[in-house]
């Protein structure tokens, strides 16, 4: 990787996207036995500088550094000198005060990871882990890793594949990721909800847009739906849950339109019921358990390909 | 003779006439081609003398937030940017919306003695938008308060705006309105568009600006008001105000000069120095602005000078206060947007900036350089660059979005009612008394 942070899906190249979905297959192969810890990241500290509760990506990435050797510190805004008001430039600079040489940060406002990295607060390595409305880069990278390894065909290309990403486009960091990464490996990306939930600016976005589920579901390979967030509801965005899960929902009738070839994802946590129906969450076809595991591998190939870590063994190191 | 006597020579007005000034007891006293004159001589060795710039739209941030800027250290910065005349905006803390805050900060100006300073008045007690402030007190004030103001917050309660509109009639004034709804821009960060949706940032659409305008334009040809538009930023909003002067209402408008040079693309560094309200838009916009502020759609350039301290830009974006200082650099940024791209002449960026802002907030003793009137008058160096050091500026809040920039057009000299207050681009430590 040629940036020394991960803050947008943009930091890499098509290339650069491909050696960390390999350098993940390749820690999994190794992983994949009795040898569940590799040694490359030991005496080196990682932080998880969460402003956001996110308790699954919290410990994907915990998970993800550990499984490396890296000491973890972990920050949380709750019970945190955040809530007395101390500025994000100041924690940051405490806690690389610490010694952290690379932060993870989960942020509720848009550009925190970016401003991070560019203020010249600190000098660590910054992984966004979900800033705001804006980006999720390590979610798209892990997305792409689980719809790759279901189309073994696709594996340096997308092209010719065509996924749906379903719902709340407007709000969500995991669709502006998931557009540049899928795009950028070939994909042609449709997003389909309501008008009031894709951005104004979404026309410029190389992706088709859709304002009907039914229209699109027997053409896609991967059908990628989002949580609606519950204060959504009361933002006037749509009338109802009820009228939202009809339009919206994969439910059993869809789930029976969806290719048997096609795959059913969902970044967590779900709302069962609403976006997503029991029997679509829990059917074959559903790879969202998929996405958890990949996502700790995803992740540790990016905290090694950042870090640079000792090399991965080839064979197994007890540690 | 008073001490400010004197004798300016070897200058150009800005139709590149070459004359020379002479001022007594504050006024001036002849202009002429090669006067000769008892007094002692500053020579302005060609450069062009205008009538000292007029700012409507200031915040001096005094009372209340002295840490960004005071009225002295305003004025100092003013002076620097060829400013005589600054409008001093209500949201100070307290707010100036009684008679007793605008005369204060009108006494504050007084004694700074480097420019004239005119307090704005609330519109709305508070700035809150829900009852009438004592408009008329505050014009029958010390202050003689004429423009009427809640910017920083929009007057949308139409009602109410009537009113307002409807009420200043009465002794001359004008509803100076920021034109922003607020219930169509609640949290927004910066321009709803191409860049906003890729950024996540929250969209503030212009239509939620030009909607307060329509309305406005119609109500105050309604009420047959004035209305003053504060900091247009819209395609739309200059095409709303070009369709109302050709109707022959009473409106006039004012664009900043960081409007008529950045877009939203800034935004992209997620630098909140570029944060502002209203907004920096698109491409499409600037250029719309700029023709609107060349053919006189748009009446002036206005400031929005606003200062704010290092902490409240030294973060994250959405945490970040919005505004920029503009009274150093709004003339070379005018100059380098209008005039190097010969939209506009010197002397239209005169009309624009000094003249016709002065006729706005009868401000009687400045806009014009004629016999007789107050010398308020700068000289500016127009054939050479500056670069622009947000850490030699005299506000004292750095914010400027225009940090090395290399731009047109110095003030060398300024002159307020004859007190040379700045000298070679210097503060001279001279005032007014």
């Amino acid at each position: 990787m040629h940036s020394p942070h991960l803050l947008s899906v943009k930091d890499l190249s098509k290339s650069e996207a491909l050696e960390v979905l390999d350098t993940a297959r390749e820690l999994s192969r190794i992983t994949d036995g009795a040898i569940k810890k590799l040694p490359t990241l030991r005496g080196r500290t990682v932080v998880n500088l969460f402003f956001e509760d996110s308790t699954r990506t919290r410990l994907s990435f915990e998970a993800a550094a550990k499984r490396l050797s890296a000491e973890v510190i972990n920050f949380s805004a709750k019970g945190s000198s955040v809530s007395k008001g101390e500025s994000l430039k100041d924690t940051a600079q405490t806690l690389e005060a610490m010694g952290a040489e690379l932060m993870i940060i989960r942020h509720p406002t848009s550009g925190s990871a970016q401003r991070l990295a560019e203020s010249g607060w600190v000098n660590a390595h910054i992984v966004n882990a979900g800033d705001g409305m804006h980006e999720h880069p390590t979610q798209a990278l892990l997305d792409a890793y689980t719809i790759r390894s279901h189309f073994p065909e696709h594996d340096r290309d997308f092209t010719g594949l065509r996924i749906g990403i379903v719902g709340d486009i407007l709000h969500s960091r995991v669709a502006r990721s998931n557009v540049l990464l899928l795009t950028a490996l070939g994909a042609q990306v449709v997003l389909i909800g309501p008008p009031t939930l894709i951005p104004i600016g979404a026309i410029s976005w190389p992706v088709d847009i859709s304002y009907s589920l039914d229209a699109e579901i027997g053409t896609l390979d991967a059908i990628m739906m989002l949580r609606v967030q519950s204060e959504r509801m009361t933002d006037a965005f749509f009338p109802t849950e009820r009228e939202y899960a009809r339009d919206f929902g994969l439910g059993t009738e869809r789930l029976k339109a969806l290719k048997r070839s096609a795959i059913i994802m969902h970044p967590g946590p779900m709302n069962r019921g609403l976006e997503i129906s029991a029997a679509s969450a829990d059917s074959p076809q559903s790879v969202i358990l998929e996405q958890v595991a990949n996502g700790v591998l995803v992740r540790m190939a990016i905290l090694y390909l950042l870090m640079g870590g000792t090399p991965i063994p080839t064979e197994g190191v007890l540690v | 003779m008073s001490d400010s006597d004197f004798l300016l020579k070897n200058v150009v007005t800005s139709d590149g006439t070459p004359i020379d000034l002479e001022v007594r007891e504050h006024r001036i006293a002849r202009i002429g081609n090669t006067l000769t004159s008892d007094l002692p001589s500053i020579d302005g060795d060609g450069a062009m003398v205008l009538p000292g710039l007029v700012d409507l739209h200031t915040h001096l941030r005094e009372p209340g937030k002295e840490n960004s800027e005071t009225v002295l250290s305003g004025s100092q910065a003013a002076v620097k940017g060829g400013y005589t005349a600054l409008s001093a905006m209500a949201n100070t803390s307290p707010v100036a919306d009684t008679a007793g805050v605008v005369e204060q900060v009108a006494r504050l100006g007084k004694e700074a003695g480097l420019c004239d300073v005119f307090p704005i008045g609330a519109v709305t007690v508070g700035l809150k938008g829900e009852s009438l402030a004592e408009l008329s007190a505050m014009a029958q004030s010390a202050a003689r308060v004429r423009i009427f103001s809640d910017d920083g917050n929009c007057i949308s309660d139409p009602l109410l705006m009537r009113r307002a509109l409807e009420y200043v009639k009465a002794f001359g004034g004008v509803i100076a309105q920021h034109a922003q709804d607020p219930l169509l821009t609640v949290g927004s960060q910066m321009n709803e568009g191409v860049v906003s949706s890729r950024l996540g940032l929250k969209g503030w659409p212009s239509v939620a600006e030009e909607s307060i305008i329509a309305r406005d334009i119609l109500m105050a040809h309604y009420v047959q008001s004035r209305l003053h538009i504060c900091h247009l930023t819209t395609k739309g909003g200059v095409e709303l105000v070009r369709w109302a002067k050709g109707q022959g209402i009473a409106v006039t408008a004012e664009v900043t000069p960081h409007h008529l040079m950045l877009t939203d693309d800034l935004a992209e560094s997620y630098d909140p120095i570029y944060k502002v309200n209203p907004p920096l838009r698109t491409k499409v916009d600037v250029q719309a602005l700029r023709e609107g502020l060349a053919d006189g759609t748009i009446d002036i350039v206005a400031t929005d000078h606003a200062p704010h301290p290092a902490e409240d830009k030294d973060c994250e974006w959405s945490a970040a206060a919005f505004g920029m200082i503009g009274l150093e650099t709004a003339l070379s940024v005018v100059a380098k947007a209008m005039i190097e791209s010969g939209l506009m002449d010197w002397q239209t960026l005169a009309l624009r900036m000094s003249t016709t802002p002065a006729l706005i907030g009868g401000y009687e003793d400045h806009g014009t350089i004629e016999v007789g009137k107050p010398a308020n008058i700068i000289v500016v160096d127009t054939s050479s660059t500056w670069t622009v050091d947000r850490n030699k500026l005299s506000s004292r809040s750095s914010n400027t979005p225009f940090h090395d920039f290399t731009l047109p057009a110095r003030v060398t000299h300024t002159f307020f009612r004859g007190v040379h207050v700045l000298g070679n681009g210097q503060l001279t430590g001279r005032k007014y008394e």
